[in-house]
This record gives C-alpha cells, sequence and structure tokens, in this order.
C-alpha cells in the first residue's frame, strides 16, 4: 500500500508537470493574446503591461519563471481581472461549481444505480424499455436543452422554480437537475448492463438455492459485485462536474469555475487558464487514486501495486 | 395451458390412476413435464419425466447435454430459470407437494432440506465475499444460531470437509483457493443446514481428475457419515459406477432406461445405454483401437420428433420408433426401460408362449 501511493504521487507530479508544459506552450501558440483585444490602448501602454507580466521575455524564460512559481506556490495574477489572484479566483469559484456539481452526483447516483437495476431485473418488459428510452434520451439531449427546457416549464409556465443565480436551496434545483441529466443516464446504463452480467453468474445461482430472499441476493449479493463499472465512471466524472459546467453556469448565471475557465480561455489570461488547467489535471489525478482505493475495498481482488 | 395439462392428465388415467405420493419415496417425480417459453418457441426441455430417490439412496442421472438432467433437478428446488414453467405432472420432496408451494415456503426449503453443489466451483463462490461469510449466511438464514454459533458451525464444516486451518480460510475469499478446495466449500455450504438431499450438478466436471476422485470420495464419505440421499447429475459413467444405487439415462427430455447400477452397467436394455457403455475407453485393450462414438446429434427440442427421440441415431431403429413412443418395459422390479425392441421381445415372447 506504502509503495502503491509513493507510485502514485510521483506519477502525479510526473502528469501534472507534462500537463502544465504543454498546456503552456499550445497556449501561447494560439494566435492573440490578453491585452491584443483592448485596442484602445496605446502601443506604449501594451509594451508597459507585457514588461509588467514578463511577457516582454523569450518564451522559454516566461515557462521557466512560471513554473518557478508554481513551485512556490505562486500562480500568478490574472492578467484580465485586475487584482485578482489566480489561486484567489479558484477559492472563490470552485466551492460554488462544486456545490451544485457534488449534489448533481449524488441525485444521478441515487437515481442511476436503482433505476439501473430496476431496469436489469425485469430485462425486456415495459420497465425495463422505459427506462432505455429514458436513458437514451438523457444522453442524446444537450444540457442546454435541458436547461431551456426546464426553465421554460418550472421557472416561467409554472413559476415554481428561479431561474438564475444561486441564493437559496430552491435556485439549486434546475442547475442540479440539468447538470445531473447526462450522467444519471449513463449510471443507468452502466448499471443496467452490469446488472443484467452479474444476475446472470453462477454465484447467483448458488445465493438462490441457499434460499436467500430476492431482495437479499440483490442487495448483498448482486449490487457489490454490479457497481464496479460505475465506480469507475464516477471517479472523473466527479472530477468533470465539480469544476463547473460552462453552459449550465452560463445559462443560469452562476458564478462557477466552468464559466471562468471558458472565458480566460477567450480572453487568453494566460495565468488563468494554466491554474485552472492544473486544479482540474490535479483533481482528476486524486478522483482516480480515490476509486482505485474504493475499488480496493469493494473487490478483495484487486491488488494496488 | 389449462386445457392441455387436462389433456395430458386424462391421457394417462387410463394407465395410471392418478398420481399418487408414494410417502416411502423422499423425492418423488411423476410424470414432469417442464418447457421454456422462448421467443423461438417452446422447447420441450421434459417430456413425462419420472424419478424417485429413497432416504439415503445414491442416484446418478446420466445423458448428454440438453437431455434434462439439470433441468429436472432445478425444478425440484424451485430453480427452474426463466422462461422455463411446470406444466405437467406431480413433483414430492420429504412431503412437501413441490407444484403447491409457495416461493416463500420454497425458500424455507432451499439450503436447508435439500441444497445443491453446481459444476463449477470457480465461478459458484461470490468473489467479493469471504468464505466464512458464504457459509455462515445459510447458518443464520435457517438456523436460529448467533453469528457466533454459525462461526463456530462454518469452522467445524470445514473440517468436515477436509479443508485444512479452517480458522485461516474462514478469512479468506474465494480466489485465494484452488477449485479443488472451493468445491469442497461449496460442498460445507450444501452441508451446513444437514439437508436430507443433496443434488450434485456434475461436481467434477470442471476438476482435474485427481481432484475428481478426492471430491467423489469426499461425498461418499460424508454421506456415510450424515445419511443424506445424492442425486448425482454428470455425463461421466465412469463417476456413477463407483458411487450410486440407481442410475437413471436421460435423453431428450425423457428417462430412457432406469435400473440399479449393476444392471445398467451389466445388462443395458436400451440402445442409447448401449451405445453409452460402448464409448468408455477400456483401458485393458491390448491393440489400440478407436473409440466408439454414438453417431448423430442430439434432437432439437423446439422440435422434437413424433417417435422414440433416439430413433434417428438408433441403430436398430424400425418403422414403429419413429412413428411412437414406447411404453416402459419392466426387466426386473427395478429396471425399466423405453424400448420397442424390448417390447417386441416381450411380444415375441408371449407369442412362442401360446404357439
Amino acid at each position: 500500500m506504502a509503495k502503491y501511493i509513493i507510485k502514485r504521487v510521483i506519477l502525479a507530479v510526473l502528469t501534472i508537470f507534462l500537463v502544465a508544459t504543454i498546456t503552456f506552450f499550445l497556449m501561447h501558440n494560439v494566435p492573440g493574446g490578453p491585452f491584443v483585444a483592448e485596442k484602445s490602448i496605446s502601443a506604449q501602454a501594451q509594451a508597459a503591461l507585457n514588461e509588467k507580466f514578463g511577457m516582454d521575455k523569450p518564451l522559454g524564460i516566461q515557462y521557466k519563471n512560471y513554473m518557478n512559481g508554481i513551485l512556490h506556490g505562486d500562480f500568478s495574477l490574472s492578467l484580465k481581472q485586475r487584482g485578482w489572484n489566480v489561486s484567489d479566483i479558484i477559492k472563490s469559484r470552485f466551492p460554488v461549481s462544486a456545490r451544485i456539481g457534488g449534489l448533481a452526483v449524488l441525485l444521478a447516483l441515487a437515481v442511476g444505480i436503482p433505476l439501473g437495476s430496476v431496469a436489469a431485473l425485469n430485462r425486456g418488459k415495459w420497465a425495463d424499455n422505459l427506462i432505455i428510452v429514458l436513458a437514451t434520451c438523457g444522453i442524446a439531449f444537450p444540457s442546454f436543452v435541458i436547461c431551456t427546457v426546464g426553465m421554460y416549464l418550472f421557472g416561467v409556465h409554472l413559476g415554481w422554480l428561479p431561474t438564475f443565480g444561486l441564493t437559496s436551496p430552491a435556485h439549486y434545483v434546475l442547475p442540479v437537475f440539468a447538470l445531473s441529466f447526462y450522467p444519471m443516464a449513463y449510471i443507468t446504463r452502466l448499471m443496467r448492463s452490469s446488472m443484467l452480467d452479474v444476475i446472470g453468474q453462477d454465484y447467483m445461482r448458488t445465493a438462490r438455492a441457499k434460499g436467500l430472499s430476492p431482495a437479499k441476493c440483490l442487495f448483498k449479493h448482486a449490487l457489490r459485485n454490479a457497481i464496479l463499472p460505475v465506480v469507475t465512471y464516477v471517479g472523473p466524472m466527479l472530477a468533470y462536474t465539480i469544476t463547473g459546467s460552462f453552459i449550465v453556469e452560463k445559462i443560469f448565471v452562476i458564478p462557477g469555475l466552468g464559466g471562468q475557465f471558458v472565458s480566460s480561455i477567450t480572453n487568453r489570461d494566460y495565468t488563468v487558464i494554466m491554474g485552472t488547467t492544473i486544479f482540474l489535471a490535479s483533481l482528476i489525478i486524486v478522483m482516480n487514486v480515490l476509486v482505485d482505493i474504493v475499488y480496493k475495498i469493494i473487490d478483495p481482488r484487486i491488488q494496488l501495486k | 395451458m389449462n386445457k392441455e395439462q387436462n389433456t395430458v392428465s386424462a391421457a394417462s388415467a387410463a394407465e395410471v390412476p392418478q398420481n399418487i405420493h408414494n410417502p416411502e419415496y423422499l423425492v418423488d417425480v411423476q410424470h414432469e413435464r417442464l418447457s421454456f417459453f422462448t421467443p423461438a418457441g417452446e422447447v420441450k426441455a421434459l417430456n413425462d419425466v419420472s424419478l424417485y430417490v429413497k432416504e439415503g439412496e445414491v442416484l446418478g442421472i446420466v445423458g448428454e447435454s440438453g437431455s434434462g438432467k439439470s433441468v429436472t433437478a432445478y425444478s425440484l428446488m424451485g430453480l427452474t430459470a426463466y422462461p422455463g414453467r411446470i406444466i405437467g405432472g406431480d413433483l414430492w420432496f420429504n412431503g412437501h407437494h413441490i407444484n403447491k408451494m409457495s416461493e416463500r415456503e420454497m425458500r424455507k426449503m432451499r439450503g436447508n432440506e435439500i441444497s445443491i453443489i453446481f459444476q463449477d466451483p470457480m465461478t459458484s463462490l461470490n468473489p467479493v465475499y469471504t468464505i466464512g461469510d458464504q457459509i455462515r449466511e445459510v447458518i443464520l438464514l435457517h438456523t436460529g444460531k448467533s453469528k457466533k454459533e454459525a462461526n463456530d458451525r462454518a469452522r467445524e464444516l470445514l473440517s468436515l470437509v477436509g479443508i485444512n486451518e479452517p480458522d485461516k480460510r474462514l478469512k479468506q475469499y474465494p480466489h485465494e483457493l484452488s477449485g479443488g478446495m472451493r468445491q469442497r466449500v461449496m460442498i460445507a455450504i450444501a452441508l451446513a443446514c444437514e439437508p436430507k438431499l443433496l443434488i450434485a450438478d456434475e461436481p467434477t466436471t470442471a476438476l482435474d481428475v485427481t481432484i475428481q476422485a478426492q471430491i467423489l470420495e469426499l461425498m461418499m464419505d460424508l454421506k456415510r457419515k450424515l445419511g443424506m440421499a445424492i442425486i448425482l447429475i454428470t455425463h461421466d459413467l465412469g463417476v456413477v459406477a463407483g458411487t450410486c444405487d440407481r442410475i437413471a439415462v436421460m435423453y431428450a427430455g425423457k428417462v430412457v432406461e432406469s435400473g440399479p447400477t449393476d444392471d445398467i452397467f451389466y445388462h443395458p436394455a436400451h440402445e442409447y445405454t448401449k451405445g453409452l457403455i460402448a464409448s468408455i475407453p477400456n483401458l485393458n485393450e491390448k491393440e489400440h483401437k478407436r473409440l466408439i462414438p454414438i453417431e448423430g446429434t442430439p434432437v432439437d427440442m423446439l422440435n422434437p420428433p413424433a417417435g422414440c427421440p433416439f430413433a434417428p441415431r438408433c441403430r436398430a431403429c424400425m418403422k414403429i420408433c419413429l412413428r411412437s413412443m414406447p411404453e416402459y418395459t419392466h426387466l426386473t422390479d427395478a429396471h425399466y426401460s423405453a424400448c420397442w425392441l424390448l417390447n417386441k421381445a416381450a411380444l415375441e415372447g408371449r407369442e412362442e408362449e401360446k404357439a
């Protein structure tokens, strides 16, 4: 176990280093720059800005300076949001996205796992067909469709729910639901296929032959085996979801990290791009390690090496 | 379906007045008919199967894949897989009329009065629970024992099935044990509540030969110690020869011959049984001869032929064999077979007597 953790930490550092390097050079190779759009400023002012942020130096030096900063925990200032440190931007925006994303993942699991199981246990019957149709819709509908339909129906038409902002629990309903729709559908399908696989296994026949009730067979013997593929999927999915969705945040006017990430790219806010990319990469790595550990807990056959 | 059932009972009413349970028998299956209702049509898996097992007796059911050996045994436990359904006949076990039992009553019986071990021990244990957990589970379900008592019983069972260091094994997972060990664990689970009947569904097929012998020996030893009856399902005649009191030979959902083991081996009556015995390799043979197969393939159970199902592959097939199924001819009290050749012999014998 200790060996495994050491190995994972070394790999993680290496991965983050590579991600940072590739992003850095790719980003600088994209035409345009943080101060180009502001046409009103003079050449002199632009040169002064470039100098202030060290962007007058050759790319290699800039890279060295930036990486050096990261090693000391300094993610620099945002180029576009004056006075904002990149770490502070992430600190203020991430909790918002994480709350919505976390709730969405919980909802997706809470609905997807039972729905998938019910579909598998009623294979070929109407319940199964209905669930498959719903799950396919969930995967096929883009989130902006879900958002706008939800907004129109519950916000405008019925007037039950607010349509923007995040000031009360009711404000969470629509964005959380919109965000959870896709993973919910995906988990349902995953769960259905793995449950179908598991209920055909010999050990399920053994469980029935012991005289166990159908509920005990399902909850004790089938679920633990069938849930493994879902665990694999949930790790990275959680990382993506809690870092925020650009579309959902944009539509519901939520000050989250997802919107920030996309706007930083269009603005060529180099330091924010770097900061959020590194943050997302680290989060995904952490999630993958967590998935491995959860896997090990659920399935004793798995060895962490 | 009801109508069908009525016509069946009406038809059989002529020879057998009623399906009356013989209380001497622990297992009493009479005229069982079972079909799988698949999208392709009705697969008649069992076509009028009758057999019995007395207390403490070992019955071997032999036959090739798809002959209905396992289906018969599973139906006895109420474990018939979807879309299969019993559509006729009566099954009794230990005084229970299986046909009339609810699922709840059946659950109380399963793993308690009747248990089963399966062909493949590698996949029959749940990979995510310890051996101890899986043995204790069935004890806790059917007896009023506490967790500690159940654990003691589990340890005792492991020693009983010849597993060393039981305390260590209880904490291990199935993947940490070999195939033979896992089959021993399956036997321990099956015997946990001291059942009246153990169904062994090809218990040695997936094991290598030396382990096969050990497992069979263990089962017979436990039978002597605990006194339960065994139904041993196999397609290996070598396995039944040394272990079974009686043998039922099944072909295409019918019992074509049944009798004491010696009678079946030394005086086989049905052409299929003869073929099976002829196909056993003989190690004492001086010359190297080719093995003798039974030519042809098993019948399509979706469209079974009108007459004897074995007729298309039978070397001694007659016209009548293709038209209708023969009744059983009793060679001795316990040895009977369904073959027109026997009827012919019986008829000729009678004619000679007359002359």
